[in-house]
């Protein structure tokens, strides 16, 4: 939580994260999150069913993929929000299958939503102050006794007005979260999630509809996060950004990741192009940049 | 003539009456049931009638003291809001909604039926378990207080034990909803998911809140019970919904909407209760009978009731500001 500097220029990135080949599951030098085996089914369908995937340490990965390829059900099992009909995960060398959203939150790994849940008629203060970790008023019993909380709520205040003055919402810090805009909603459900110091943070595109005036400082802020030693896990269709700072990337396509690698490397690959483009597109598009050429139109002006 | 001046006395007496105090404690706890944390417990009538019986029973059949007494209500409230809570506060709002509502009838059906006639007193209920509370007033006999106040020493020391029960009750809620544990009550009124992502165990949260608002309906049978008679029949469902409209006239996440919306309601109640049995004396109403009329004053309240709402829809005591974004 120490710099307030707005970093310029390209984003140093993290290299050299994974062992052996950039492969769908490859191994990494030091992964935070480990799943194994993970599926989900809705009816007939597989929305999600992974083999294997490890995320890295310290570092920015981006997980994308098309629309229904699996990628918030992913979030909502790796977080306990929903139940696996198979598999096993561990964060930091720690099991957190079966585990509940609430103490997998806290043992560091908190998320973000992609339909922003923001708590309406609480006032935006608050919503930064209910992130807050480990509080003593939080029991019922010692809630009776301000006087054993007063002081760690001035300590969460303090924090809260400095994340929101670094997300540009500390002017709004006594109005109802409701009369916030969506893309402000956004800014404040991560400002939160900051407010418990996270080890891992998963956002589920944190930067559909904040205002591009908006979206590069909300870039500096995850570049900021992982700056601060944090790892980052984020759901992203906007390719651009998704070169611009992630270290990682991974590709889900009808449930399963179909690829991994660098940002500029996994563009390339053949699973990447059949699953954005399906299975039928034309064979003859021509060289290789060109296929490349044509993906990165179609993401940056369709999804 | 009508007698203006005995129909706003008797409407004043309600003002401090027991039961306008045992309907603002147990519209209390339906505050902090769904004004603050946001469950729909239809079935605070079954809460308050674990209050009345629980306290009723334990002196008439097992001769506990008042306080055991009031204890083992307190306890039997705290089981069926754990037996009402554990099956569903996992589950979507509706269906503590459903099983509340239900209990409740339940637990009425179980005081109505002749099976336990020897402990309940069946449909016709119990009564003669006053002795307790009345040793323990500190007043002289006597009479006290002037015009529609005025009242002998067991009424006041009723009167004195239900305000301070209020009172005390109120205090506590506000203290506990302005506290970090009141900030997560209110966050799971508003999206429990968002709570829970944030490490609160929503659903523990959950169970107290249930707990707190189901005790206060308890402690409010307790003093419903206190200036009459405990029958069944007072505790059906329709009580619930009149603590409802109570709590939507004060001001649903409000303290002292329950308590002055409880007012509201029961001088009302009484005032057009007193203006239409003397209107229909006076001949002024000669196409009704007196069954008749006594029904009409439920709906003369509901008419002012609806009225406050319509030009005040966040209640007397709600935040305007809310509301806007309610819609
Ligand atoms: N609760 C549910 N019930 C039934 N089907 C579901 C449910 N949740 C997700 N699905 C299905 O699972 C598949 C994956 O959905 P998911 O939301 O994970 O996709 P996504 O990758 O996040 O897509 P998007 O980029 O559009 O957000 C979809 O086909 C969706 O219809
Ligand atoms: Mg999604």
């Amino acid at each position: 939580m120490s710099t307030n500097t707005v970093p310029t220029g390209k984003p140093v990135k993290s290299v050299d994260l994974h062992i052996g080949a950039a492969e769908p599951g490859c191994k990494k030098r030091d992964p935070i999150l480990v799943a194994e085996g993970v599926s989900r089914t809705f009816g007939g369908l597989k929305a999600v069913d992974v083999d294997h995937l490890e995320i890295p340490r310290g570092a920015i990965t981006a997980l994308i993929g098309p629309n229904g390829a699996g990628k918030t059900t992913l979030f909502n099992l790796l977080t306990g929000f929903d139940k696996p009909d198979t598999g096993s995960w561990t964060f930091e060398g720690k099991s957190l299958s079966g585990m509940p959203a609430y103490r997998v939150a806290r043992m560091g790994q908190i998320r973000t939503f992609q339909l922003t849940k923001a708590l309406s008629l609480l006032t935006v203060m608050d919503n930064m102050k209910l992130g807050a970790k480990g509080q003593i008023g939080e029991n019922l019993f010692r809630a009776l006794l301000p006087f054993l909380w007063r002081k760690q709520e001035e300590e969460n205040e303090a924090k809260a007005l400095d994340l929101l003055t670094r997300f540009k919402l500390d002017e709004k810090k006594d109005d109802y979260a409701a009369s916030l805009s969506g893309g402000q909603r956004k800014l404040l459900e991560m400002a939160r999630a900051l407010m418990s110091d996270p080890t891992l943070v998963m956002l589920d595109e944190p930067m559909a509809g904040v205002n591009p005036a908006l979206t590069q400082s909300l870039l500096d802020h995850i570049l900021n996060l992982k700056a601060e030693g944090m790892t980052v896990l984020f759901v992203e269709h906007d390719m651009q950004m998704v070169r611009h700072i992630a270290d990682w990337v991974v590709v889900m396509a009808e449930g399963r990741v179909v690829a991994e690698g660098d940002p500029h490397e996994v563009m390339k690959n053949q699973a990447v192009i059949d699953a954005y483009l399906g299975q039928h597109h034309d064979e003859d598009l021509g060289a290789d940049t060109e296929h490349v050429e044509a993906i990165k139109e179609l993401l940056d002006d369709n999804l | 003539m009508i007698d203006w001046g005995a129909i706003f006395s008797n409407a004043a007496v309600e003002l401090i009456s027991p039961t306008t105090a045992a309907y603002a404690l147990a519209a209390l706890g339906l505050a902090v049931h769904f004004g603050y944390t946001g469950l729909l417990n239809f079935g605070q009538a079954g809460f308050m009638a674990l209050g009345a019986y629980g306290y009723a029973i334990s002196i008439l059949t097992f001769g506990f003291p008042v306080w055991g007494a009031v204890l083992v209500g307190i306890g039997a409230s705290v089981v069926f809001a754990l037996i009402l809570g554990i099956p569903t506060l996992r589950l979507r709002a509706d269906y503590l909604a459903i099983v509340t509502i239900a209990a409740a009838e339940i637990v009425r059906l179980l005081f109505t039926t002749n099976s336990f006639a020897s402990v309940t007193g069946s449909a016709n209920g119990l009564s003669g378990y006053k002795l307790g509370f009345a040793a323990l007033n500190p007043i002289p006999e006597g009479t006290y207080g002037f015009g529609p106040f005025e009242n002998n020493a067991y009424d006041w020391w009723l009167r004195i034990v239900a305000w301070t029960a209020v009172v005390l009750i109120a205090l506590f809620t506000w203290q506990v909803m302005r506290s970090p544990w009141g900030r997560v009550i209110k966050g799971i009124r508003e999206d429990e998911d968002a709570v829970r992502a944030l490490g609160k165990n929503v659903y523990a949260y959950k169970m107290q809140s249930l707990i707190l608002g189901g005790v206060y309906g308890t402690l409010a049978g307790m003093i419903f019970a206190l200036p009459r008679a405990v029958v069944p029949s007072n505790y059906q469902t329709s009580l619930t919904f009149f603590i409802y409209a109570i709590l939507l006239l004060g001001g649903a996440a409000t303290i002292l909407g329950p308590i002055i919306g409880s007012m509201i309601f029961w001088v009302l109640l009484s005032f057009f209760s007193g203006f239409i049995a003397r209107a229909v004396e006076a001949g002024w109403l000669p196409f009704m009978t007196n069954i008749q009329a006594g029904q009409l004053r439920f709906i003369l309240v509901g008419v002012a009731i609806m009225l406050i709402v319509i030009f005040r829809p966040q209640g007397i005591f709600g935040n305007k500001k809310e509301l806007a974004f309610v819609h």
